[in-house]
């Protein structure tokens, strides 16, 4: 017993500080940040009284589409020194490329977009996010639609989004994976975290599965609906936060998400499913024949719906905040600043809500879809 | 549309299919299963603590119900056995009556008896003692009829008139 005890101590205590080293690297983290932000200004000042209105707006519009890509390397933020180079505050991350083979190298060789990295006897280069083979020189030739026409090798790298949803995913691993043993250790009850997220746990199983799947069948999609709400939800607040990452607007993944939704759908439909598809009952022949592709196309309208909808919410919500925030650099002056805070502060709260309406809705709709799929037509 | 297929990334694709089917695949079976089995364990518990607890009520009720109408027959029943009782004293009392009055008849009867089997041997005495006294007399007449033959019938004549006085 006693050797329990002092186990247990032991691991609670281990816990603790590790929860308080973690507090003080964030801590020193901002601090650092600050430091730098310091600096900024103060580089900033003999800058700015060179730079005129239209150059800032033209800054400001070419950064906002900048920042709802995707990267290879996760920057908190750049500035320029005062020696006038460009100094960048983040970390590189991994480049994987399938290009006749297996290449794989720190996106730090690219010095941001700067440099062309050479791997063996290839080189790359980034352009607008992307990277492109490119000769020794690192030239890059554009079409008339200003689109570059050279080589795009498969690009598996870690990006920002892939760090971010590695980060998402573990983080939400932890939170659940504890919220359970929770349960074991305390008699059915929750604890801690537990008694926050019971309640939307609850609420998904009750309000969103079993009216819209069934009693009977709702369980076998529990985990992909407990799944894909919290992870659109913590991915959206990420997005709020100001690191500066942002997964959910990119299409790629709304994709994955609504072709999951879709796989789902269809691989685990009832009889009914396909029969209401393909022979509709309860109409006439030739009715028949005008639903089956109509119904067929709404099959993959719906999960394509989900896809666009997320991603247009999360990418207009960031960039009229973007543009907002864009703003009190334009107008410089205490009214418009002013204004524009304002504006963003609320613009924000509304995001928050559009971060946790948006996940509800994909779950909800997703629920939607996968009751037609095992709804039992009784009344036929 | 274009800018969308422009945009859409591959490899963000991959990662997040393997990513987010591996995270699926892991929460379920170390979050989501143990918790949702968890909450169900304590629904049930609830319930089935709710509906013993209706149990515990309704056979409460019960119990109070039989009790009640324990009671009841227990009233019933004192209430059969002293009347009965009361019954039995009533002809108890008339029994004793009864008895007592043909004891009564019985022991009168056995007087009068008596009394008259008393007199009768009283009569008897009585005529045993006359006829004794009739010999005294006879004797005495005897021995005066040496004296006077008229004396001596004079004599009877008198006791003989005093005899049938009597």
């Amino acid at each position: 017993m006693q050797r329990f005890l002092s186990h247990y101590y032991w691991s609670d205590m281990h816990r603790k500080i590790t929860i308080k080293a973690l507090t003080l690297v964030f801590l020193l983290v901002s601090i650092a940040t600050f430091a730098n932000d310091d600096k900024k200004s103060k580089g900033k000042e003999t800058h700015q009284t060179e730079k005129t209105k239209e150059q800032r707006e033209k800054e400001v519009e070419e950064y906002i589409p900048h920042h709802l890509l995707d990267s290879h390397d996760f920057s908190l933020f750049s500035y320029t020194s005062d020696e006038g180079e460009h100094v960048y505050i983040g970390f590189p991350l991994p480049v994987i490329l399938w290009d006749d083979g297996l290449k794989v190298f720190m996106s730090s060789k690219f010095h941001h977009g700067e440099t062309i990295a050479q791997v063996g006897d290839s080189h790359y280069k980034l352009d607008h996010g992307k990277i492109y083979k490119t000769d020794t020189a690192g030239t890059i030739t554009y079409d008339a639609d200003h689109h570059a026409t050279n080589v795009k090798p498969l690009d598996f790298s870690i990006t920002k989004n892939v760090f971010t949803v590695m980060f998402v995913a573990l983080l939400m691993f932890l939170l659940f994976s504890r919220m359970a043993k929770a349960y074991n250790n305390n008699g059915s009850m929750p604890k801690g975290m537990g008694r926050l997220l019971e309640p939307i746990v609850l609420y998904i199983r009750d309000d969103i599965a079993k009216p819209n799947i069934g009693e009977k069948h709702y369980k076998r999609y529990m985990s992909y609906l407990l799944t894909v709400f919290f992870f659109i939800w913590i991915i959206n607040l990420f997005g709020l936060t100001p690191l500066g990452v942002n997964v959910t607007n990119n299409i790629a993944i709304t994709f994955c998400l609504a072709i999951l939704t879709y796989i789902l759908t269809t691989f685990t439909a009832k009889k009914d499913y396909w029969k209401h598809i393909f022979w509709m009952p309860g109409v006439p022949v030739p009715m028949k024949f005008i639903l089956m592709p109509i119904e067929l196309l709404g099959t993959i309208i719906k999960p394509f719906s989900l896809m666009i909808r997320l991603y247009a919410n999360i990418t207009a919500g960031h960039i009229v905040l973007m543009s907002i925030l864009g703003m009190i650099f334009i107008a410089q002056n205490w009214l418009g600043g002013s204004l524009s805070f304002v504006l963003a502060m609320v613009l924000g709260i509304l995001e928050l809500l559009v971060a946790a309406l948006q996940a509800y809705i994909f779950t909800m709709l997703s629920a939607l879809y996968f009751g037609a799929a095992v709804e039992e037509h009784d009344h036929h | 549309m274009d800018k969308l297929i422009q945009d859409f990334s591959i490899g963000l694709f991959f990662w997040q299919l393997i990513l987010f089917v591996g995270l699926v695949l892991l929460l379920k079976k170390f979050a989501w299963k143990p918790i949702l089995g968890a909450v169900n364990e304590r629904e049930e518990g609830i319930k089935t603590a709710l509906a013993s607890a209706e149990d515990a009520k309704k056979e409460m009720q019960n119990l109070n119900a039989s009790n009640e109408q324990l009671l009841k027959d227990a009233r019933a029943e004192r209430d059969a056995l002293m009347k009965d009782a009361r019954d039995i004293k009533d002809k108890m009392i008339a029994d004793a009556k009864e008895e007592t009055k043909e004891i009564t008849a019985k022991l009168i009867e056995n007087a009068q008896a008596s009394i008259v089997q008393e007199k009768q041997a009283a009569l008897a005495e009585l005529k045993k003692q006359v006829a004794e006294l009739s010999i005294g007399i006879a004797e005495t007449v005897i021995k005066k009829e040496l004296a006077s033959k008229d004396d001596q019938l004079k004599l009877v004549e008198e006791i003989l008139k005093e005899v049938t006085l009597k």
